[in-house]
């Protein structure tokens, strides 16, 4: 056999049936080998949006993505969709041609130093020299990627190793004895935190990523409704918890919700879990939840102490650790403690339900999250883009589900959305997809409308079209003295020629009511389509400044009266909760 | 920084190509202070032993330990208790010497310290010595004002005392 079949045969026996990819000259023997294979393979239209895919196709599945790259450009373009998936604990394998190895540090054509490139953006990378090699490389590439705290791994390929033969023997073995994560929190740290839990009067749950990740929503619900405590989460925690519960107050931080923001300082025990503080999510570390004792529940010890001091840390898997820690309280009687913090909080969040319905045209930005929460149904995956769009969606659309709202959180990467959301309906095809960008970043991944076409991919896009680079736009009204330094996107692109090119199908939309029509027609026609949304560019989402605590929101926080049938929304909710 | 103070980092790795790297490159990315970094073979095969120098504070030392745990090729990291340590560092200096009373001062020089003279030309003296890092510090500084036309530092290796290993 030959290095080039080994690692297809390898990438099949971790259970890889599709990849995302791009070929080149270093990858002709892989490429050959693929002609053969059952292996399936995207062909993407820019390597950066295989990576984005493969990380789709991981969030949405919790299987490792696999995406493809030829080497020194190839290897380029998947950097910043390796680096979106390490800052976000996506688990992915990247697997980039390189030169022969009698050329490596030639500055052949087309060398890249990827190893070097790549290691402060991945868990691990490899690079095979014999083709011995790749079979254990493989097998522990996906061991890494996919176990502790996810992360993406990278497999440098040369071109004579993907020639030369080997045998490939049944019994592969992982030896990496740098490498055991922890996954059983210790007991005694978990019963310090039950105790310190139960004697809290005012106690907030924080959940992250990781809380998806370890498929630990069930538990944390449970955790939630035994202590009576209401649940804050990050943006890549949205749909641990579902955000219809009385429980939920939504995302926290810069971007946040009121009620998450303000909760969060006032409490005094904030129980963390499977999250990293990022200063989006904290703001002024100094003010950060300065009347709690805190918990912090990690898988990674690293992440422990990094950002905030933490009273109690407890490294270990989010899963094994909260059903631990549950079990602990359950020793001890606690219910009733919060009850007077539940009704501050529910009081809190009523008076601040934010403001979704509008008849404007253009249509409010709201207006059109909502449409499109009423056009899709519980299970729909509904990715975003970076910029307001992405904040809006996290603001004002209730995620219910682990896995059903994906986002490019640590690294903010425009051009993640559609292609994510690619790599989603890949992965779940049984999925209603839905991708909700800018228009900004939509046009820097748009040529993948191609790819769509071609492998008839049946995501819809939702472009909120504001004809600005909106979020920065906004810092520099807030912050810049309205100066609109090169913001402004000018006669940008018409989106329904630009898909119809592709041969997707494209829908304009400009009045309320349109969106949510138009999006489930979309999704009922089984076919992939563009919806150019267009919104008012002037509406601004508050926000807490840089520098600033969770409570010193600049902005208008428009307040939600009543839902469109008359019912003041909290009552809807309550009655739904009391069900 | 007030509790900041140089740490010994002893770390035993993989020996493999990109080891180095993988380390140094934390260190750079994290914005760490490194002060010196040794790598060399250990008693077992396969795996080298590295000695970090590092400056920072309580806090600081912690995400370097816990990060350099991170490292897929890093199998153990400790913070050595510097009482209980020996660490040593290997120093060449070559002193220029032009002529006899200068040379025979500098060999006493190298005497007291308890260096060794490994090479001699009409023009120089290179002096080997071993020690912790002041007392290389303090014979550099004695031979300073001869003129000193070459340093070669290694930066300090360490182990525990006695019987503990890492
Ligand atoms: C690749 C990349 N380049 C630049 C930025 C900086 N940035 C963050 S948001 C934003 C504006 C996004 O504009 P658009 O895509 O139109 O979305 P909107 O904010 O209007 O919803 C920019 C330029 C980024 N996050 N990613």
């Amino acid at each position: 056999m030959r290095g080039g079949e080994a690692l297809i045969k390898s990438l099949a026996d971790q259970g890889v049936d599709v990849v995302f990819g791009y070929p080149g000259g270093v990858l002709l023997p892989l490429y050959d080998v693929i002609y053969d294979s059952d292996m399936k393979h995207i062909l993407v239209r820019h390597e950066q949006c295989a990576a984005h895919a493969a990380d789709g196709y991981a969030r949405a599945s919790g299987k490792v993505g696999v995406c493809i790259g030829t080497s020194g450009p190839g290897a380029t373009n998947l950097v910043t969709g390796i680096a979106t998936a390490y800052m976000d604990s996506s688990p992915i394998v990247a697997i980039a041609g390189q030169v022969a190895t009698g050329l490596i540090g030639n500055d052949a054509f087309q060398e890249v130093d990827t190893i070097g490139m790549t290691m402060p953006i991945t868990k691990h990378n490899f690079q095979p020299m014999t083709p011995q090699e790749i079979p254990g490389m493989i097998k522990s590439a996906f061991y890494i990627a996919g176990t502790g705290r996810p992360g993406p791994v990278v497999v440098d390929l040369p071109k004579d190793v993907q020639e030369q033969e080997l045998d490939m023997e049944k019994e592969v073995r992982i030896d990496l004895p740098g490498y055991k994560p922890t996954r059983k929190g210790h007991p005694l740290q978990i019963k310090r935190a039950a105790n310190l839990i139960a004697n809290s009067k005012k106690p907030v749950i924080l959940a992250g990523g990781g809380v998806i990740l370890s498929g630990s929503s069930e538990e944390l619900l449970k955790l939630s409704e035994i202590i009576d405590a209401p649940v804050v989460t990050s943006l890549l925690g949205k749909g641990s918890f579902p955000e219809d519960h009385p429980y939920s107050l939504g995302m926290l931080g810069m971007h946040g919700t009121k009620p998450s923001n303000f909760m969060v300082d006032e409490c005094d025990c904030l129980i963390a879990v499977g999250c990293r503080f990022s200063d989006r999510t904290t703001g002024n570390v100094a003010e950060f939840a300065k009347n709690a004792k805190i918990i912090h529940i990690d898988i990674d010890p690293a992440e422990i102490g990094k950002n905030v001091d933490i009273d109690i840390p407890i490294v270990g898997d989010a899963k094994i650790t909260l059903s631990n820690l549950i079990k602990a309280l359950s020793q001890i009687n606690i219910r009733g403690n919060t009850d007077e913090w539940m009704r501050y909080v529910q009081n809190c969040k009523r008076s601040s339900t934010p403001r979704t319905s509008f008849d404007d045209v253009p249509l409010k930005p709201q207006q059109v999250i909502k449409e499109i929460m009423q056009a899709t149904d519980e299970e729909t995956i509904v990715t975003t883009d970076v910029g307001l769009n992405q904040m809006w969606m996290a603001h004002y659309f209730k995620v219910r589900h682990p896995r059903t709202f994906l986002s490019s959180g640590g690294l903010g990467t425009m051009g993640f959305g559609f292609p994510a959301a690619m790599g989603a309906k890949v992965a779940k095809p049984e999925s209603d997809v839905v991708a909700v960008c800018g228009d900004g970043g939509f046009l820097m991944v748009s040529q993948d409308l191609a790819t769509i076409k071609e492998y008839d991919i049946p995501v819809v896009i939702c472009i909120l079209d504001n004809r600005y680079l909106g979020m920065v736009a906004q810092w520099q009204k807030l912050f810049y003295e309205k100066r609109l330094s090169h913001t402004h996107l000018g006669e940008v692109p018409d989106f329904v020629k630009l898909a119809e090119a592709f041969g997707v199908a494209a829908y304009r939309v400009e009045k309320p009511g349109e969106v949510r029509e138009t999006l489930k027609n979309a999704i009922n026609s089984g076919e992939p389509t563009l919806i150019d949304i267009t919104i008012d560019p002037e509406e601004i989402l508050p926000m807490v400044p840089p520098g600033c605590g969770l409570t010193e929101m600049v902005g208008e926080y428009k307040i939600e009266l009543e839902s469109a049938d008359g019912v003041p929304y909290y009552r809807e909710a309550e009655e739904r909760a009391g069900e | 920084m007030e509790n900041e103070r140089t740490h010994i980092i002893s770390a035993l790795v993989l020996h493999k190509p990109g080891v180095l790297q993988r380390v140094a490159g934390l260190f750079t990315r994290r914005g760490f202070n490194i002060d010196s970094i040794t790598v060399g073979t250990s008693e077992q095969e396969g795996i080298a032993r590295m000695t970090i120098m590092a400056k920072g504070d309580q806090k600081v030392l912690e995400q370097i330990t816990k990060q350099l745990n991170k490292i897929i090729d890093v199998i153990k990291v400790r913070d050595l208790e510097p009482e209980k340590t020996v660490k040593r560092e290997l120093c060449l200096i070559k002193v220029h010497t032009p002529t006899e009373k200068v040379r025979s001062e500098v060999i006493q020089y190298a005497n007291i310290f308890r260096g060794r003279i490994i090479d001699v030309s009409p023009e120089t003296l290179t002096i080997e010595i071993t020690g912790a890092s002041d007392k290389i510090d303090a014979l550099i500084d004695l031979v300073k004002t001869f003129g000193i036309k070459e340093i070669a530092r290694t930066g300090p290796t360490a182990m525990s005392r006695g019987i503990r290993t890492i």
